[in-house]
C-alpha cells in the first residue's frame, strides 16, 4: 500500500488489489491516544513514566542480576510474527548473544509451526506458497482447507475469481459462502476427510503415477493407511459425504487445482498430521511443482513467513537453519563473532516457555516484543499466572496491551509507518516497508531497544546496530547458503521494485518465484510421502461438555486485538465477544439471540453474546479470539500440543453453554 | 520380566487389526512376544474392498493390508498358509497342521467367518459357482465373469448388491434372487426396498424376488422355485455367513452362533479372546467391520496393560452400501411400531429418493436414507454423537442446512437494510442507500462513499444492482 503523509493526516491507499477496512483504518492507530510515548516503571504496584535511560539501566541490571543468580536460562525472549525480518533476526541474536539464553520463542508457534514442519517433511524446506499467488489466476480449482480469508485477509479473494472454490470447514463461514462447493467436517476430523479422498483419488483411477513414481517416495506405505479410509468410512468420522469426497477427488485430477491450507488444519494436536494429510493429496494428485497447480499453506501474521525464517524459533537460526545443526552453527558463530560452542541449543516452544515462566526451572524474566499473549496463547489463565509469578517482565508496544499492563517495565515503540523494514509475505517475497511518517516524540524503535539493553549488558556496539538496513546486510550474510537465503536481496534492489522470492542467492540473481519446478529441497530431489493416520481431537466431547468449541477471527479485529480494538470504525463493527450458537442447540440451552451466555470448558469459562447461526452444526460453537478479560476465547482452549510442532489445539475443545446469571 | 506369549489365530481384517494396535502401543515387544497364525498363504487384505476389486477399480495388490516384510518390521512371528488343528487348553499350546506347536500365555481367536450356501441342489462345489468372500474368490469370479457373460447373484444383501452393481459396471448382465420379498430386509422397509431395486434396475440389474433357487444347473443357470430359469455363466453366492467356530468347540468354549465372549472379549476360558465375526458379543451385529476395529483396540488395551479398564460395549450399526451411484445409508431401528415414535418419511421412487427417519427422544433412533447422500451423512453424526435433531426434520431429511430453505434473491429490494454488501469494509445496503440519496449515484462515488468494492472487489457486481435500483425507483 502507498502511504501519503497530509495536512489531515496519513492516508493510505493500496497499490495494488485492494485494501480491507483494517488496512485503510490502520492509520488511526499512529495517532491514537492511546499510543505509549514514554516508558513505563512498575513503582508501588502502579506503571508511572519514566525516562529511557532509567528504564533500559533498570532492565538491564535485572537480567544481569537473575543471570548471576540463576544462569543465562533465567531470562527469556518472547517475539511475534508481526515483527520485521531484521526485528525477528535481531532479537533471535540478541537472546543468544547478549543474553545468553536458549529460552526464546514466538507467538508463531500458535500459528504456522504445524504448516511448517509438514511442509519441512514432505518437501525439505518451508514456503508458504511455493508459487507466486498470481499463478492462482489462471487455476481452474482452489481447495481451501481451514482457511477463512473472506474475514481475514479479503483482498486474495480477487486472486480465487476464476478458479471454483472449494472450501472446507466446520463452519458456514463468509468465505465458505462464496464457494461452489462447502464441505464441513465435524471439528477435528480433517485428517480423516483428507483420508477419504485420497482413498477416493486411488478408487476411481485419479492417482498421477508417473507423477509419484518419478518426484517422490513413500506411497505404498501412505496408501496402506489411506486403503483404509474408504470414503463411507470417513463420512461416518466426518459427517462429509462419500458422494463429496468423491467429487472432491475427481474434480481437483480434472485440471489445474492447488490445495491450500492454513490454520484450521494446523491449530491441533495433530496439526502436523493433518497439514501431511493434505499434502499427500496433493502428491498423488501431482500438485506439487506442477506448472499451473500446487500445494500451498496461508500465512496468518503481518510477517508470518519471514518471522519463522531467521531465529527467533526456539530451534533454529537465521536462514532457516536449525540449531542443532553443527554446520549452521559454525557459519553463524563466524557472522556473528562468537565460538559456535557459546551459542546455547534448542530451547522451550512457545506454550512450554510460557508454562515454565516463575517455576524452579524456568526463567524468571521475560522480555515481550510484537505479541499480546495474555489474550492470544492457550489456557490464558494459566499464563497469566504465570507472568505474575516473573521477578521481571519487559514488554515492548505501542498501546497498554493486556499484556503490557502486567508487566514491570514498558518501552512504547514505533509501528509499521513510521520505521524501515522488511517482510516476507505469503508466497515468499520479500518487501521493503519505508518510514513514512515521524514517531511520536519518546518512542523509539523495538531495534532501539534491543541496541540500548545490549550495550547495558556490555555488548560491542557494533553488534547490535538500531538501523535497519545495517541489521538487513548483517542478515542477508547470516542467511547466505540457508534455505531462505536471503544473500542476494538488497534494499537497492527492493527499492527499485524487483520482486524477488527467496532464495536470492546473489546480487543478480532473480530470485525463485517456483520453488518446485526441477526439484524438491530434500538431498534426492523428490518429496515424501508422510504415513499418517486419523486419530482424533485431544479433548472429545462428553456429556458434562457436549459441544465442541472452535475459535478464529472476524474482519475488522487483528490478532489479540489490541490495536484494532483501539479503532473506532473497526470496533463499531464488533465490539465485544460473541458466540455463534445452532438455533436449536441455544433453545436447549435456554438462550435467545442477543442473551449473554456462559461457555465453559475444564479450563475456564467466557461470557459472550449469542449469535444464533443456523448454518452451523449443533454440536458446535464459535467465538473470535479477539477480546481481552472475562471474553478471552483462550481462556476455554486445550493446550494439548502437536508432538512436532509445539502448536497448541485452539481449534476444538469440549464445553458447554447456558445462561449468565 | 519377560514378554507375554500372546498367540493370533487368524490373520483377517481382524488378527491383523489387532496385531496392529498391539505393536501400536508396544512397539520394541517389551510387552507382549506376539505370533500370527494366518490359513491364507498372503498377507492380510481389506475385505471391505472386495467388491472394488469385482468391479475393477482396484487391484489385489492395492488391498493388502501389510507389505511382505510388515511382520519383521513389527517383531510379529507371523505363520502363513497355516491351518490351526486344534487347542490344548491344560498345557496352553496350539497345533498346527504342519504338526508344530505353539505355547501361549494368552490366545486370541479370530478365525472369521465362512460364507454360508444355501441348500440348493447342484451348489455344492459345482463349478461355475463362487462365494463372495475371499481375493482368491474374487479372482475366481473375474476369470469366470467375461464381459457381457450372465450373471446370477444369491443374496440381495449388503454384499451381494456390492458385487452385483460391481459386476454390471463391468458389462456382465447380473440379475439378483433373493428369497424374500424385498431387498436388504434386515436394514430396509419394503418401501425402501422396492425403491433401492428401482435403481439398480436403472443401472441394467434384475431381480427376482420372493423366489427361491431350487436346482443349479451348470452352464446353463439357475432353477427357481416358480419354474423359471435364470440364465447364468456364473453364479455368485451372497446369502451370508456363519461364524467359524469349529476350533473354539473343538476346545470345549461355550459357542452358539459365534464364540460367546464378555465385554473384556474373554471367551469362557479367561486366557482365551475372541473377536472379529467368530465372535459373539451381546448386542453386537457380526459382519462388519467396525466392531471388529473397536474390539481389536480394546483387547490391545488389555493385553498391553495399557488400559486394564478398557471395555467393549458394542457399536452402533450403520450399515453403508458401497456402490457407485448408489447413496444408501440405513442405521438403528427404522421398523418401529411404538406409537411413541415420530416418524417422518419423504418418498419419490422415480427418482431414487426415499428417506425414513424415526425419532425418539428428540434423537435419531433409526433411519433409512437413499439417494440424498448428504442427508445420510449428517444423520449418522447425529446417531453416533448422539446430536439432538434440528427442528426442521424435513430439510433435515433432504440434506438442507440451516437457513438454505429462506429464499435467496437477487433482487436488491428483498435485501433488508442490514445486510453486509461490502465485507471487507462493513458497509451495509442502509449505508450505500444513505449515500445514494446524498448524492453519491453511482459505482465509483458509492466505493468513494462508503470505500465498498475497494477491497477485494467481489461485491461489485451487487453494488452495481443496488445502483441501479435506486435509479429505477426513485
Amino acid at each position: 500500500m502507498d502511504l501519503r503523509a497530509t495536512a489531515g493526516g496519513v492516508r493510505i491507499s493500496p497499490r495494488a488489489g485492494g485494501l480491507c477496512q483494517k488496512g485503510w483504518t490502520a492509520a488511526a492507530l499512529l495517532d491514537s491516544p492511546r499510543r505509549l510515548t514514554t516508558p513505563l516503571i512498575r513503582r508501588d504496584g502502579e506503571l508511572t513514566p519514566a525516562g529511557w535511560d532509567e528504564a533500559l539501566d533498570l532492565v538491564a541490571a535485572e537480567l544481569i542480576r537473575l543471570r548471576g543468580e540463576s544462569g543465562p536460562d533465567a531470562n527469556a525472549v518472547f517475539g511475534g510474527g508481526g515483527l520485521t525480518n531484521e526485528k525477528a533476526y535481531l532479537l533471535g541474536k540478541f537472546a543468544r548473544v547478549a543474553l545468553g539464553t536458549s529460552q526464546i520463542d514466538y507467538n508463531g508457534r500458535f500459528c504456522m509451526s504445524s504448516a511448517a514442519a509438514a511442509g519441512n517433511r514432505a518437501f525439505g524446506i518451508d514456503r508458504g506458497l511455493p508459487f507466486p499467488l498470481g499463478d492462482l489466476t489462471d487455476a481452474d480449482t482452489v481447495l481451501l482447507v481451514g482457511s477463512n480469508p473472506a474475514e481475514t485477509m479479503p483482498p486474495f479473494l480477487q486472486h480465487l475469481r476464476s478458479a471454483e472454490l472449494i472450501v472446507v470447514d466446520p463452519r458456514r463461514t463468509a468465505t465458505a459462502e462464496r464457494a461452489a462447493r462447502h464441505l464441513a467436517p465435524a471439528p477435528g476430523t480433517d485428517l480423516a476427510l483428507a483420508l477419504g479422498v485420497l482413498h477416493a483419488v486411488v478408487a476411481d483411477g485419479h492417482l498421477d503415477r508417473s507423477y509419484v513414481d518419478s518426484r517422490t517416495i513413500g506411497f505404498d506405505a501412505v496408501w496402506r493407511i489411506a486403503a483404509g479410509w474408504w470414503p463411507e468410512r470417513a463420512e461416518r468420522v466426518t459427517g462429509v459425504s462419500a458422494a463429496d469426497q468423491r467429487w472432491l477427488a475427481a474434480r481437483l485430477a480434472a485440471g489445474n487445482a492447488y490445495i491450500l491450507t492454513a490454520r484450521g488444519t494446523e491449530q491441533h494436536s495433530t496439526g502436523v498430521d493433518t497439514v501431511s494429510g493434505w499434502i499427500n493429496l496433493a502428491l498423488a494428485l501431482g500438485l506439487p511443482g506442477g506448472t499451473r497447480s500446487g500445494y500451498g499453506c496461508l500465512t496468518g501474521q503481518g510477517n508470518g513467513q519471514g518471522g519463522r525464517e531467521h531465529g527467533q524459533k526456539a530451534d533454529q537460526l537465521p536462514g532457516y537453519r536449525r540449531i542443532d545443526d553443527p554446520a549452521a552453527r559454525a557459519h553463524v558463530a563466524r557472522v556473528w563473532d562468537v565460538r559456535p560452542e557459546d551459542l546455547p541449543g534448542p530451547g522451550r516452544s512457545a506454550f512450554e516457555l510460557l508454562d515454565a515462566l516463575g517455576t524452579p526451572d524456568g526463567p524468571r524474566s521475560l522480555l515481550v516484543f510484537g505479541s499480546n499473549p495474555v489474550v492470544s496463547a492457550p489456557h490464558a489463565s494459566r499464563i497469566s499466572d504465570r507472568l505474575s509469578a516473573l521477578d521481571l517482565l519487559v514488554v515492548c508496544d505501542l498501546v497498554l496491551s493486556e499484556t503490557a499492563a502486567m508487566a514491570d517495565v514498558v518501552f512504547p515503540v514505533t509501528q509499521w509507518a513510521e520505521e524501515d523494514g522488511t517482510m516476507t509475505n505469503l508466497e515468499g517475497r520479500v518487501l521493503l516497508r519505508r518510514r513514512a511518517v515521524d514517531p511520536p516524540d519518546g518512542v523509539r524503535t523495538d531495534l532501539d531497544v534491543l541496541s540500548g539493553i545490549a550495550d547495558r549488558l556490555g555488548q560491542p556496539a557494533h553488534r547490535f546496530p538500531a538501523d535497519a538496513e545495517t541489521v538487513f546486510a548483517e542478515l542477508r550474510e547470516a542467511s547466505r547458503g540457508g534455505l531462505a537465503d536471503y544473500s542476494g536481496i538488497t534494499y537497492e534492489r527492493l527499492a527499485a521494485g524487483e520482486r524477488l522470492h527467496w532464495p536470492v542467492l546473489d546480487t543478480r540473481h532473480p530470485g525463485t518465484p517456483r520453488l518446485f519446478a526441477d526439484r524438491f529441497a530434500h538431498p534426492d530431489g523428490r518429496a515424501r510421502f508422510v504415513p499418517v493416520d486419523h486419530t482424533g481431537p485431544a479433548e472429545p466431547t462428553d456429556a458434562g461438555f457436549p459441544l465442541h468449541a472452535t475459535t478464529g477471527r472476524v474482519l475488522t479485529q487483528y490478532q489479540s486485538g489490541a490495536q484494532t480494538r483501539l479503532v473506532t470504525e473497526l470496533n463499531d463493527v464488533a465490539p465485544e465477544v460473541f458466540v455463534e450458537v445452532h438455533p436449536d442447540t441455544a433453545a436447549r440451552a435456554g438462550l435467545a439471540d442477543g442473551d449473554l451466555a456462559k461457555v465453559t470448558s475444564r479450563r475456564g469459562e467466557t461470557t459472550a453474546r449469542v449469535r444464533c447461526v443456523a448454518t452451523l452444526r449443533p454440536d458446535v460453537v464459535f467465538l473470535p479470539f479477539h477480546f481481552p478479560g472475562a471474553g478471552r476465547a483462550n481462556l476455554l482452549t486445550n493446550p494439548a500440543l502437536d508432538p512436532t510442532s509445539r502448536m497448541p489445539e485452539f481449534k476444538t475443545c469440549a464445553v458447554r453453554i447456558g445462561a449468565d446469571r | 520380566m519377560s514378554a507375554r506369549r500372546v498367540v493370533v489365530v487368524g490373520y483377517g481384517m481382524a488378527g491383523a487389526r489387532l496385531a496392529e494396535e498391539i505393536r501400536r502401543r508396544d512397539p520394541a515387544g517389551a510387552v507382549v512376544d506376539l505370533t500370527v497364525i494366518g490359513g491364507e498363504p498372503r498377507p492380510a487384505y481389506n475385505r471391505v474392498l472386495l467388491s472394488a476389486v469385482v468391479a475393477g477399480t482396484m487391484t489385489p495388490d492395492s488391498v493388502a493390508l501389510h507389505d511382505e516384510d510388515w511382520a519383521e518390521r513389527h517383531r510379529v512371528d507371523l505363520r502363513l498358509g497355516t491351518q490351526t488343528t486344534g487347542i490344548d487348553r491344560d498345557n496352553r499350546v496350539v497345533h498346527l497342521a504342519d504338526g508344530s506347536t505353539v505355547d501361549y500365555d494368552v490366545l486370541v481367536l479370530a478365525t472369521g467367518a465362512r460364507p454360508w450356501l444355501p441348500p440348493v441342489e447342484g451348489l455344492a462345489d459345482a463349478d461355475g459357482v463362487v462365494a463372495f468372500r475371499s481375493l482368491d474368490d474374487c479372482d475366481r469370479i473375474l476369470a469366470a465373469a467375461r464381459v457381457g457373460a450372465p450373471v446370477a447373484v444369491l443374496g440381495g444383501g449388503l454384499l451381494g448388491l456390492e458385487a452385483a452393481r460391481g459386476l454390471a459396471g463391468r458389462g456382465n448382465l447380473v440379475t439378483v434372487v433373493h428369497p424374500v420379498g424385498h431387498l436388504m430386509e434386515r436394514q430396509l422397509d419394503p418401501e425402501g426396498g422396492r425403491v433401492l431395486a428401482g435403481t439398480l434396475a436403472r443401472l441394467g440389474i434384475e431381480f427376482r424376488l420372493g423366489v427361491t433357487a431350487a436346482r443349479y444347473l451348470p452352464g446353463d443357470g439357475l432353477k427357481l422355485d416358480d419354474g423359471t430359469l435364470v440364465p447364468a455363466d456364473l453364479v455368485v453366492v451372497s446369502a451370508g455367513v456363519r461364524a467359524d467356530t469349529a476350533l473354539a468347540a473343538g476346545a470345549g468354549l461355550d459357542v452358539d452362533r459365534g464364540i460367546l465372549v464378555d465385554d473384556a472379549l474373554r471367551t469362557s476360558d479367561g486366557r482365551i479372546h475372541a473377536l472379529g465375526d467368530c465372535a459373539q458379543h451381546p448386542g453386537t451385529v457380526s459382519g462388519l467391520v467396525q466392531p471388529a476395529w473397536e474390539q481389536a483396540a480394546v483387547l490391545a488395551d488389555l493385553l498391553t496393560g495399557t488400559d486394564t479398564a478398557a471395555r467393549y460395549r458394542g457399536t452402533p450399526v450403520v450399515t453403508r452400501l458401497k456402490a457407485r451411484d448408489i447413496d444408501l445409508a440405513a442405521f438403528g431401528d427404522p421398523h418401529t411400531a411404538d406409537p411413541a415414535d415420530e416418524v417422518v418419511t419423504v418418498s419419490d421412487p422415480a427418482r431414487g429418493h426415499y428417506a425414513k427417519l424415526v425419532v425418539r427422544g428428540d434423537r435419531a433412533a433409526g433411519a433409512i436414507v437413499l439417494g440424498t447422500p448428504a442427508a445420510a451423512a449428517r444423520l449418522v453424526q447425529h446417531y453416533d454423537r448422539g446430536i439432538p435433531l434440528p427442528a426442521d426434520r424435513l430439510g433435515t431429511l433432504l440434506g438442507r442446512v440451516g437457513d438454505d430453505t429462506a429464499p435467496t434473491t437477487d433482487n436488491p429490494a428483498d435485501l433488508p437494510a442490514s445486510a453486509v454488501i461490502c465485507r471487507c469494509n462493513s458497509v451495509t445496503k442502509g449505508r450505500l442507500v444513505q449515500c445514494w440519496r446524498a448524492g453519491a449515484t453511482g459505482v465509483s462515488e458509492l466505493a468513494e462513499a462508503t470505500r465498498a468494492t475497494t477491497g477485494c472487489g467481489t461485491c461489485a457486481d451487487t453494488v452495481r444492482g443496488i445502483a441501479d435500483w435506486l435509479a429505477e425507483t426513485s
